[in-house]
């Protein structure tokens, strides 16, 4: 409910207008769970822009996953990820106690719902792509039959980097790749794989 | 609001706005009936959206000059980021980029106020002298001069140079003729974008020899010979909007469609040096919104000035 009215009353106008996008192959959102996408991260603008491009009615469904020790680091803020955001908590220190630490993520698939992922793990230098994570390729081993989709972002970086307070308008690129199966890529290894599918798109959104 | 709505469509801007908008029904019945299998989706994009422009421009620009200030301000903004999100920055250009954005709001406020002496000296003295003096207290010596340049082109292309439509629009009415700021803006605006129209045109039907090849392969001699005579010849059709005599809005046509045309391939030579087709996606079948404001960057400054050494 908080997510609805915050995403139509402050991010959609803020997206769209302030910052504007430019979303290239937009046939590729995919409109329906269970979904993967996989994005290149360097801003939490992000996360925003992202969220933004699904039509408000399924917007519940779009779950980002995010660092438990950034975004729950207060009540403020894990009341604000939570509620206005519907993030996937994820221990970025695992604690084998604790099951396994996709396990959040495993039910937020079953449950039919579209999951962010950005396996660079954190933000990084600005527009700079850092090596990806290999959580991605347990996730994908784990539901062979979910589309993954590779998202390239540009811009994001420039209008609010890691680290800055002051907020600089730019258009930001969204290049939109066709959904991979983890099946069809058997051959070595996926995140990797993927990595190379986004920095090749990320080269295509800068003409 | 309707008041002003009714009063715009009565009297002289009312015909003129009338033959608009029958221009634009025969454009869309002649791609989207006549010709629906020849024409390309991207020509019907373009004719769909230049409803969209007309309609916006209509509300925004021409209804109330409180509004207009906000409509043009807008159209500067959104110009200016596709123009910064296009060319190369370093991070520490968005210091300077942000002050650039600030300056919008003063830039249209000065225009609003009827400043004429700060509207005039804010971007050519004040910024061209404060933007280096920030970059300076950043420290970030390398790639100084560039980047500052680029800041500073981007500020007089898309702020100074389109902000002299708004400072027209509070012009007050020329003595018998009665025609003022809501007059001329509407004259230059429909003559830019119709000598965009009419150069396309001319240069599809009879366009043979290539008249800038290096900078902009579409564009013909025979274009723009086309669309000159033919803007002239309007600019003195439509003069009953102006005080103009006959050969005052002959020379005001030939103005617009010279100007219009550099202003269009100078834009094009800034996408050709970074390398994109179209600057954005903003405008369906157009591209982005410097695509379609390029001729007035060059239009609106000259129209002014002209205007302003004749009557003000």
């Amino acid at each position: 409910m908080f997510k609805k009215i915050f995403f139509l009353l402050f991010v959609r106008p803020f997206v769209l207008l302030v910052c504007g996008v430019y979303v290239r192959n937009k046939e590729y959102l995919p409109l329906q769970g269970p979904c993967i996408i996989v994005a290149n991260h360097n801003s939490h603008l992000d996360t925003l822009v992202l969220l933004s491009l699904f039509p408000l009615k399924i917007v519940n469904k779009v779950r980002p996953v995010a660092a438990v020790d950034y975004f729950m680091q207060n009540p403020w803020m894990r009341w604000f990820s939570q509620n206005c955001i519907g993030i996937i908590p994820l221990d970025r220190k695992p604690d084998k106690k604790n099951g396994h630490p996709l396990q959040k993520v495993y039910d937020a698939l079953h449950n039919n719902e579209i999951v962010i992922i950005f396996p660079e793990g954190s933000r990084g230098e600005a527009e700079e792509l850092q090596p990806f994570k290999n959580g991605i390729s347990h996730l994908a081993k784990e539901f062979p039959h979910v589309p993954v989709v590779p998202v390239a972002l540009h811009g994001a970086g420039k209008s609010l980097p890691k680290g800055e307070a002051l907020f600089v308008p730019f258009v930001i690129d969204v290049l939109f790749g066709a959904p991979v199966f983890y099946d069809a890529e058997k051959k070595g290894d996926f995140s990797a794989y993927l990595q190379e599918q986004i920095k090749i798109q990320i080269q295509r959104a800068l003409r | 609001m309707l008041e002003a709505l009714f009063g715009l469509f009565s009297g002289k801007t009312g015909i003129f706005l009338g033959v608009i908008f029958a221009l634009l029904s025969f454009a869309s019945v002649a791609v989207h009936v006549i010709l629906r299998h020849k024409s390309s989706k991207e020509l019907k994009d373009r004719v769909n959206s230049w409803w969209i422009i007309v309609l916006a421009f209509v509300m925004g620009a021409m209804l109330n000059t409180t509004v207009a200030m906000f409509f043009f301000g807008l159209i500067s903004y959104l110009a200016l980021k596709e123009y910064f999100s296009l060319i190369p920055t370093r991070l520490t250009d968005r210091r300077i980029i942000f002050y650039a954005y600030i300056a919008i709001v003063f830039q249209y406020y000065f225009a609003a106020i009827e400043w004429y002496g700060m509207f005039i000296i804010w971007i050519p003295v004040f910024l061209f002298l404060f933007l280096p003096f920030r970059q300076v207290l950043i420290g970030d010596t390398q790639g100084f001069l560039e980047n500052t340049s680029r800041v500073q082109w981007g500020l007089m292309m898309f702020v100074f140079g389109l902000s002299h439509l708004a400072y027209m629009i509070t012009l007050t009415p020329v003595k018998e003729s009665g025609a003022g700021g809501v007059e001329f803006v509407l004259y230059l605006i429909v003559l830019t974008q119709l000598n965009d129209v009419l150069q396309y045109l001319w240069g599809k039907s009879i366009g043979k020899r290539k008249i800038i090849p290096k900078v902009s392969p579409n564009k013909t001699v025979e274009g723009f010979v086309g669309a000159f005579a033919t803007i002239s010849l309007l600019a003195i059709a439509f003069s009953s909007l102006t005080p103009f005599t006959w050969y005052e809005a002959l020379f005001a046509g030939m103005l617009i469609s010279g100007a219009g045309f550099v202003g269009d391939v100078v834009i094009s030579m800034v996408k050709r040096d970074i390398g994109v087709k179209d600057s954005g996606n903003l405008l369906p079948g157009h591209g982005g919104i410097l695509d379609r404001i390029d001729s007035l960057t060059y239009t609106a400054p000259l129209f002014f000035h002209y205007l302003n050494y004749l009557y003000y």
